[in-house]
């Protein structure tokens, strides 16, 4: 038996809410994201980035609907265009990640023996090295942004996605149906790229949704921390950041909505991901 | 001792019932064959004996295990039926050993509940000599890697025999091994059942396995009992056209050089209901009247033209 | 006489174990050679080494006198094909019928049309054009067995190896798929390498049998003398185990 490297997910939630309102809702917010992100500007009640000053801290209602933060910037606003990087920043983390990992675990598991050793090994090292490490590592040389962080964690990402694929091909391979493909005479490329692969593509887009989770939060820990976009940008992790000051002031608002979007995101994601892992699992 | 009553047995999200309205008898130390092919209902029943339907599956009819009621046991009385009454001897032995845990312990879990680890532990040692393990003690503390299919198979032969059953429920208890070994296990349920006179339900593909051990064999198709009688009847006489074709379809060593005749078309699967009798769209001797109505079982065979 | 398989002298060790040991047979022109074993004799090893799936450590074949080890991969795809004992897993499930034939096709006579030689192969193993547009999911097991064999057939190979082909069907489709092979070899151009444990199929539709145990052949001949007259203690067993009832 392989042991698939699967980040655990929020998998029992996932589980029973399979076709049933949890995963309608998880489809749900992650259309909604996906709305706010494309349409901002016209679904934007206001200019995420006007100062109003008057407006500071203001309560929810009114002409702010969820409030205002420090600078009496509409926090709806900012939020709606927040989801713009929210996702942008864990398509290029996924995206990345998944053709590097793709092709290190099909080619470990195609040529098997001494290739297959070292694509592993190189695998585990990333692997030990914690993601999130390695992103501040590499902003404390190159300094923040929003690029620097992303291809970090895609290559922090890479091994998970690696040894996944590498595990499902390796098992997809034991079916005669591959062996019948290379006794026919097609090269070991095309059977990857027109069996092997469309075959497995399910598993990994299962992996993909909840790594894209995954990289959300990574993605706005980074920028909380000041290392990945940068204030002012309606970016929820650095709204989280410069909301900090507001919570000594008693308004939780500038915390809290970008908080709960980051939440409800990750979640989403999660359910979606998990959901699909399982109906794989069980074809 | 064992009594199928009419019994039907539907699945969900099918066309027809997977089993059809069967009845079947198992007398103490009698072995009885069940033979079917694929989607024939034959595994069904088997699990219908222990009580293991799906729960979304509508059951009709009764089986009846001297004179009680399967199908409205309670929980408990299910585990002691399972164990006492009616045992299962598996298809693959591998599949039914956890590879983590010690030959001795996993027959002693069958039993410790009523007779004490201890006794247990000893009884274990005692069925594994019964079903001819060479070295018993040794056998108790090996695991199942150490042991090939037939010596594993002999073991949940032996797991089976532990509650002392008056039935063994066989499905196709040597399709996974080799000929040898399955002439070797063969041999050892003939044995048994001469020593310990328990009585048989054999399940299997296959009519001539069938044949070398069964007393009486019923020939299952598409969910019915289409032929049943005394095996040397059912093999010198089939009335059947089914029965003939399969044992016509058989290739035989004796038959060298000659290719076996083969039944046209395939067995119906679960969503597909041939009106009339199942078999008529595949019958070399079909008449209008054989898909008006399904022929009922009537002097062992259930078939138009056998009645006339 | 000619020889379509010559094999000499092939084995193949995994560590200290070896599958398969100093193994040679012949198979004739449009013959059918029965390889015989039970689990661990080495014969679906044999079968892999045939179809280069597996390296062997020594040995040689030979198919219509070319040595496989020299031939480039379509060119052996060419002169040695095989089809396996699992119908369903033997083909790309995501592949209708139609489309897993028209890529061996195209990969082997580029030049050539395609749709006619599928219906052609289709129609010669007992398919319609229904299943031609099926998923292997969507047929039974015979149908898929039979889809194998064409697909096989679609690169005319010389020697066609059979592994365990009919050992997962029924009884009564099983008799259907052994018809079909009788009257495709009939129909001239390939020779058959049988591979089974069933000494029974061996017996419809072998002319030589080599009885494999752990990884050497231990008897070969004439199907005919080898099941009446066996002369190994080995095969004798194996024909005594086989299941016959007295009547």
């Amino acid at each position: 038996m392989e042991t698939f490297a699967v980040r655990p997910g929020l998998r029992r939630l996932g589980g029973r809410g399979r076709g049933g309102g949890l995963l309608r809702a998880a489809l749900a917010v992650i259309a909604l994201l996906v709305l706010a992100a494309a349409l901002a500007p016209l679904i934007a009640p206001a200019d995420p980035d006007a100062v109003d000053l008057s407006a500071a801290l203001a309560g929810p209602g009114g002409d702010h609907l969820l409030g205002a933060d420090a600078s009496g910037r509409d926090l709806l606003s900012r939020v709606i265009y927040g989801a713009r990087t929210g996702l942008l920043g864990p398509l290029g983390v996924v995206a990345i990640s998944t053709v590097l990992g793709v092709l290190v675990g099909l080619t470990a598991a195609w040529h098997g023996g001494w290739v297959d050793t070292a694509l592993s090994r190189s695998m585990e090292l990333v692997f030990a090295f914690p993601g999130l490490l390695l992103a501040i590592l590499v902003v404390a040389m190159y300094g923040p942004g929003q690029i620097g962080p992303m291809i970090t964690l895609a290559v922090a990402y890479t091994p998970f996605v690696g040894r996944l694929v590498r595990g499902v091909a390796r098992g997809e391979m034991g079916r005669p149906y591959i062996a019948a493909y290379r006794a026919l005479g097609f090269g070991g490329l095309a059977i990857c790229l027109r069996h092997l692969l469309p075959n497995i593509a399910p598993v990994i887009l299962a992996q993909s949704t909840i790594n894209f989770g995954y990289a959300l939060l990574d993605l706005a820990g980074l920028a909380f921390l000041g290392l990945g976009v940068q204030p002012p940008a309606a970016d929820w992790g650095a709204m989280i950041n410069e909301g900090q000051s507001a919570v000594l002031q008693g308004a939780l608002g500038p915390i809290l909505v970008p908080g709960l979007a980051i939440v409800l995101s990750v979640i989403a994601f999660n359910i979606v991901g998990e959901s699909l892992a399982d109906r794989v699992s069980r074809r | 001792m064992l009594e199928i009553d009419e019994l039907a047995v539907r699945l969900p999200r099918t066309a027809r019932p997977a089993i059809d309205h069967i009845s079947l008898t198992v007398a103490a130390n009698e072995t009885v064959g069940l033979v079917g092919e694929s989607g024939s209902g034959k595994s069904l029943t088997a699990r219908a004996v222990l009580g293991l339907l799906p729960k979304d599956a509508q059951i009709s009819g009764e089986i009846r295990m001297d004179g009680a009621d399967v199908l409205t046991m309670s929980p408990a009385g299910l585990r002691r039926h399972r164990t006492h009454s009616a045992a299962m001897i598996y298809q693959d032995p591998r599949a039914a050993l956890s590879p983590f845990r010690r030959i001795g312990d996993f027959l002693a879990e069958i039993l410790r509940e009523e007779i004490g680890a201890k006794a247990a532990r000893s009884r274990a040692v005692e069925l594994l000599e019964l079903v001819g393990l060479s070295e018993p003690e040794r056998r108790v503390r090996q695991y199942p890697h150490e042991l090939s299919g037939g010596m594993l198979q002999r073991v949940v032969i032996a797991a089976a025999l532990a509650g002392e059953p008056r039935l063994l429920l066989a499905d196709e208890p040597t399709t996974a091994l080799d000929v040898t070994t399955q002439a070797e296990i063969i041999g050892l349920l003939r044995d048994l059942r001469a020593r310990m006179r328990t009585g048989m339900l054999f399940i299997t593909h296959d009519l001539e396995l069938a044949a070398t051990i069964c007393d009486r064999v019923y020939v299952m198709y598409a969910g019915r009992i289409v032929e049943t009688g005394l095996t040397r009847r059912l093999f010198a006489e089939p009335r059947h056209p089914y029965t003939s074709g399969l044992l016509a379809a058989t290739p035989r060593v004796s038959a060298l050089g000659t290719l076996p005749p083969a039944i046209p078309g395939r067995p119906p699967d679960l969503l597909s209901a041939p009106p009339g009798c199942r078999f008529a769209p595949r019958c070399p001797h079909v008449m209008d009247s054989c898909t008006a109505a399904a022929p009922p079982l009537v002097d062992g065979v259930a078939c138009v033209k056998a009645e006339l | 006489m000619n020889i379509d398989l010559e094999v000499r002298g092939l084995r193949k060790r995994y560590g200290t174990f070896t599958a398969v040991d100093e193994v040679s047979f012949d198979l004739a022109e449009g013959g059918s050679l029965g390889l015989v074993g039970e689990s661990g004799s080495g014969k679906t090893t044999t079968a892999r080494l045939l179809l280069g799936l597996e390296r062997a450590d020594a040995g040689r074949v030979l198919v219509a006198g070319r040595p496989l080890a020299t031939l480039g991969r379509r060119d052996r795809a060419r002169l040695i094909q095989i089809v396996f004992q699992d119908p369903l897993g033997s083909l790309d499930p995501r592949l209708a019928v139609r489309e897993s034939l028209t890529e061996v096709l195209r990969l082997h006579f580029p030049g050539e049309p395609s749709a006619p030689r599928v219906a052609e192969l289709l129609d010669r193993v007992g398919l319609g054009p229904r299943e031609a547009a099926a998923l292997p999911r969507e047929l039974s097991g015979g149908q898929r067995q039979r889809v194998a064999i064409a697909r096989a057939l679609a690169v005319r190979p010389r020697v066609l190896v059979l592994d365990e082909a009919v050992a997962a069907l029924d009884v009564s489709v099983q008799a259907q798929i052994l018809g079909l092979l009788a009257e495709i070899r009939a129909a001239g151009g390939v020779s058959y390498l049988f591979i089974t444990h069933d000494l029974a199929v061996v017996g419809c539709v072998t002319d030589h049998v080599a009885v494999m145990r752990r990884g050497r052949i231990v008897e070969s001949g004439p199907t005919a003398r080898v099941l009446t007259a066996p002369e190994h203690e080995y095969t004798r067993l194996l024909l005594d185990s086989v299941p016959r009832h007295a009547f």
